[in-house]
């Protein structure tokens, strides 16, 4: 159990895990999300969705520390995120996939997902020199979780090839591995599917639904394709031109008038 | 036939990571290391040893530390000529300050006060990358040679401004000084360089070096899935420049006996090390050998082609030396940017399937 | 006006001078940087080469002749004429250009798409490759080059300042060298014509639409090739100024391809792809590490112009990545 367990330890599924509030951000003049909140619940898969230049990314960059909002606040496990850098919250357990591929192209698949672990090892430099001992034994107790998740992904045969040799498809499962490797407890998964054919999809969609099941992860999906989105998520979130424009179950957005118009292209006012 | 994964089943995940996981590769690494312990101090002269012996056993070093920085981290340094006048005056000054010190911690001192100076010259990497690091880094080969030249403490006082090494022994045998041996300084190096690459592999197979091969593949990737960029980039410095401090003690004390920091450490020494990773090959233990070997060897064969054999001036022979390395240095680039380690795995991939084609 | 103050501006006017030969030298490497993206390490060594191709030349001298004297046993050095400055220079111009057209073709062609920084060494290969060719083709000794400009110190300059000082103070004039001045003109003519190349004919739009975007600049069909042989003309004629300035100041010799690496730290003060970035950058090195030198200097030892511009970059960096004029960088995932 690593610090981002322990930190969610207390939090039941189905109550709030991380809490959006009225965040802004901008980069130099150009607003990118305006006044957003809203909660994501242990347990759920919680989709943000959106036309494109939404926003929806930038959330996912506020999320995990990388953008820092100039107005609002971000509650995680009940406590407020204060100025704390990216790799410190991966350590809180949070963990995620990029929208564009951003895996380690010199390095192996399981080199890729060892990486992920990272936030498990703890050997120190010495002991690493020498290997033999404290190092030797992290290594392998880490392989084998590795090994858990190269298995439930069927990626055994790709195991040593180097990334950057892999087609997308494939390329797009490792980079779940690595983000799984972590043992996250709030995934976020920005457009997994994108590019993708109906088969990979449905491949895509099932590990997805595994992984909550499995782990009980709870995971925040960037996602274009709303057959898939409305299919596997609980709960929607809608921006447009940075701003919330709905909020609620699947069955809810199919009905909000202002979704609606937002996807069909009625003129702003 | 007889170079065969077959037959060869890992069953545990310890022996998978192994260095050589497969049996020949294994069998081969300790006949190397036999050779070089057992029969080669019996037959080097003078000659080799000065010529070809310990430059490459030394350089090796240098570059084994510049790969972990720049072929496993991905920061470009090109003040390895600085960090290597770190580690040879820090040896000289703790051989003078300390005569009774042992020879062996000697070195491995001067190893890390090299790592706290290049980590300290490596605060930059926060911020910079690419060629703006490598900018950064001039400053460090700059100034550091400056530094050693202009204050007098650094030298002594000596009338002349160089330093030279005292006699220190190990097991009663010289090991610096006029009267050591060849064989003793072959095997002192050696040994350094045994346990270095050593070191450097583990370094490279476990946590620290994935950090640092995520840092060099996408860093800002590896800081969101929990690399700390500052660690695995000031560990890659210190790591880098441990090496190089000792190599550099290595250089003065064992190997050149006596220095001029702005002649012994200038500004071809950092590209010269540079070179000799990207023939190597970046990123790859077994390259910082060959690329060292490579570039030792070149000139030494170019030299004895030209001047005795062609009877040609040596100057011509130097000139031609330059445009060899800077050619070669462009066509690997092209042809093979993974460099001799690169060729090295290919050969043995064909000679794995052998004798079928695929 | 005491003493002391004519000697600081005499410190800073000599900082200025010495800034614009930096700024000669940085400004190629910023037109190469800017159409190709490649950080052209071999810059340097090009204006060493382009200097010691002009002083062969205007000589007489036989290319290759020590190696032809090794193989052949002969003792051949010069062809016994001496060609006027001018011919000389036009001759060297046209080397220069075959030059850029063989790097095109056998580096430049096979390392599309490479990083950045795989160019960037591919450069420094490329420069000791330069450098032991330009010592075969002409010789390593230190050679002196003419083509005819001023040189010595401005009398009329030294006389008339002479006045300022307090009358019995022990002050005797400021001293510029008229070879700094005559190299601070050619640079702002160079820049100049630079400028006006780029603004205004046919072949200067498709160099600013490459700079900008590769592929928007392939799609409306210029052909990157052409623009890279020329930009590499470009900057090998920019080189052959850089080398005759710095070559007519203290000899044509390899310290000539050192001093051009302090183009480097005046890149990253003004940033990589920025003229009037080059230029001032250029300026502020050359003016900073006189005063430091003149000022703290002696206090430590002296000789700190080695590594002055250096330490100044890395400051910089720390603080200020971008450079002087570039935006604030935002990283995207």
């Amino acid at each position: 159990m690593n610090y981002g367990t322990k930190m969610a330890s207390g939090i039941e599924p189905g109550a709030e895990l991380l809490r959006i509030e009225n965040i802004s951000l901008s980069f130099g003049g150009v607003k990118a999300l305006t006044d957003v909140s809203f909660d994501i619940q242990r347990g759920e898969v919680r989709a943000i969705i959106g036309p494109n230049g939404a926003g929806k990314s930038s959330m996912l960059n506020v999320i995990n520390g990388f953008y820092h909002p100039q107005v609002g606040e971000v509650w995680y496990c009940g406590e407020k995120r204060k100025g704390i850098k990216p790799h410190q919250i991966a350590h809180q357990g949070i963990a995620r996939t990029f929208q564009n591929i951003a895996l380690f192209k010199g390095m192996s698949t399981l080199d890729n997902i060892m990486t992920g672990r990272s936030t498990h090892m703890s050997a120190n430099m010495l002991s690493q020199a020498i290997w033999r001992g404290a190092a030797e034994k992290e290594e392998i107790k880490n392989r084998r979780y590795v090994e858990e998740i190269i298995d439930f992904l069927e990626i055994q045969s790709i195991r040593k090839t180097p990334v950057g040799r892999l087609p997308y498809g494939l390329q797009k499962r490792v980079e779940l591995g690595r983000a799984l490797a972590a043992e996250p407890v709030l995934l976020l998964l920005d457009e997994p599917m994108a590019g993708m054919n109906v088969e990979e999809k449905e491949d895509m969609s099932r590990f997805i639904l595994d992984v909550q099941s499995e782990f009980g992860t709870t995971i925040a999906i960037i996602e274009h394709d709303m057959g898939v989105v409305m299919d596997i998520s609980d709960r929607l979130v809608v921006l447009d031109y940075g701003k919330k424009i709905g909020d609620g179950t699947p069955e809810e957005i199919r009905n909000n008038q202002a979704v609606i118009d937002a996807y069909l292209g009625v003129p702003h006012e | 036939m007889f170079y065969r994964q077959a037959g060869d089943f890992k069953t545990t995940y310890r022996d998978d990571i192994q260095t050589f996981p497969l049996k020949q590769d294994r069998w081969g690494y300790y006949i190397v290391l036999a050779i070089a312990f057992l029969v080669v101090p019996f037959f080097i002269n003078d000659y080799w040893t000065s010529a070809v012996m310990l430059p490459f056993l030394i350089y090796a070093i240098a570059s084994l530390g510049l790969n972990i920085l720049t072929g496993y981290c991905g920061q470009v340094s090109l003040g390895t000529g600085g960090f290597l006048a770190v580690g040879a005056y820090a040896c000289y000054k703790i051989m003078t300050a300390f005569p009774d010190l042992n020879i062996f911690i000697v070195v491995l001192l001067s190893g890390v006060i090299t790592a706290a100076v290049g980590m300290l010259f490596g605060i930059p990497s926060l911020r910079i990358k690419g060629f703006y690091l490598a900018v950064a880094t001039l400053a460090a080969q700059f100034f550091l040679v400056w530094l050693f030249n202009k204050v007098p403490w650094f030298y002594n006082n000596s009338a002349s401004g160089q330093i030279s090494a005292p006699e220190r022994s190990m097991f009663g045998f010289a090991v610096t000084g006029p009267n050591a041996d060849a064989p003793v300084r072959y095997l002192f190096c050696l040994t350094f360089l045994v346990l270095l690459a050593w070191v450097a592999r583990n370094l490279t197979r476990g946590r620290l070096g994935r950090s640092w091969m995520a840092i060099r593949d996408m860093d800002i990737a590896a800081e969101i899935i929990g690399v700390n960029p500052l660690k695995s980039k000031l560990s890659a410095f210190a790591v880098s420049s441990f090496f190089i401090g000792v190599a550099g003690a290595l250089f003065f004390s064992v190997y050149l006996g006596a220095v001029e920091v702005g002649e012994a450490f200038g500004i071809t020494q950092s590209f010269l090390v540079l070179f000799m990773i990207i023939i190597g090959g970046l990123g790859s233990i077994f390259g910082s050998f060959a690329g060292a070997a490579f570039l030792v060897l070149v000139p030494v064969l170019l030299k004895n082609i030209m001047v005795n054999w062609l009877g040609w001036p040596t100057d011509i022979a130097v000139h031609i030396e330059f445009m060899v390395v800077g050619g070669l240095i462009v066509l690997f680039l092209i042809a093979e940017p993974h460099g001799l380690a690169q060729l090295w795995r290919l050969a043995k991939d064909k000679f794995l399937l052998w004798p079928f084609p695929h | 006006m005491s003493p002391d103050v004519l000697y600081t501006i005499e410190v800073i006017l000599n900082g200025l001078m010495a800034g614009v030969m930096y700024s000669l030298v940085a400004l190629g490497f910023v037109l190469i940087f800017k159409a190709s993206g490649i950080f052209n390490y071999a810059q340097g060594v090009m204006a060493l080469f382009a200097a010691m191709t002009l002083v062969g030349i205007q000589n007489g001298q036989v290319p290759f002749s020590h190696l032809i004297n090794a193989i052949f046993g002969t003792h051949i050095h010069h062809f016994g004429w001496q060609l006027p400055a001018i011919v000389a220079i036009l001759l060297t111009v046209v080397v220069m250009i075959i030059f850029a057209i063989l790097v095109e073709r056998l580096v430049l062609k096979h390392l599309v798409n490479q990083e950045p920084i795989i160019l960037f060494m591919a450069t420094i290969g490329l420069a000791y490759f330069m450098e032991g060719f330009g010592d075969l083709m002409w010789g390593s000794e230190i050679k002196t080059l003419d083509v005819g400009l001023p040189q010595g110190a401005s009398l009329a300059l030294e006389e008339y300042t002479l006045k300022w000082a307090a009358e019995g103070s022990e002050y005797y004039g400021m001293y510029l060298d008229k070879l700094d001045m005559v190299a601070a003109l050619v640079a702002l003519a160079l820049v100049i014509t630079l400028s006006l190349f780029s603004q205004y004919t046919k072949t200067g739009r498709a160099l600013r639409a490459v700079a900008d975007d590769h592929q928007a600049a392939l799609s409306v069909g210029i052909s990157l090739r052409k623009i890279w042989v020329i930009t590499w003309c470009i900057a090998g004629v920019v080189a052959m100024v850089a080398g005759v300035m710095w070559g007519s100041k203290s000899g044509v010799q390899f310290s000539l391809s050192l001093i051009a690496l302090k183009a480097l730290p005046v890149l990253i003060l003004g940033g990589f792809t920025s003229i009037p970035g080059a230029i001032i950058g250029g300026l502020i090195i050359g003016v900073g590490e006189k005063l430091f030198e003149y000022s703290i200097g002696p206090l430590i030892g002296g000789a700190t112009e080695n590594w002055f511009a250096y330490v100044l970059a890395l400051f910089f960096l720390v603080f200020r990545p971008q450079g002087l004029f570039g935006d604030k960088i935002i990283e995207r995932v």
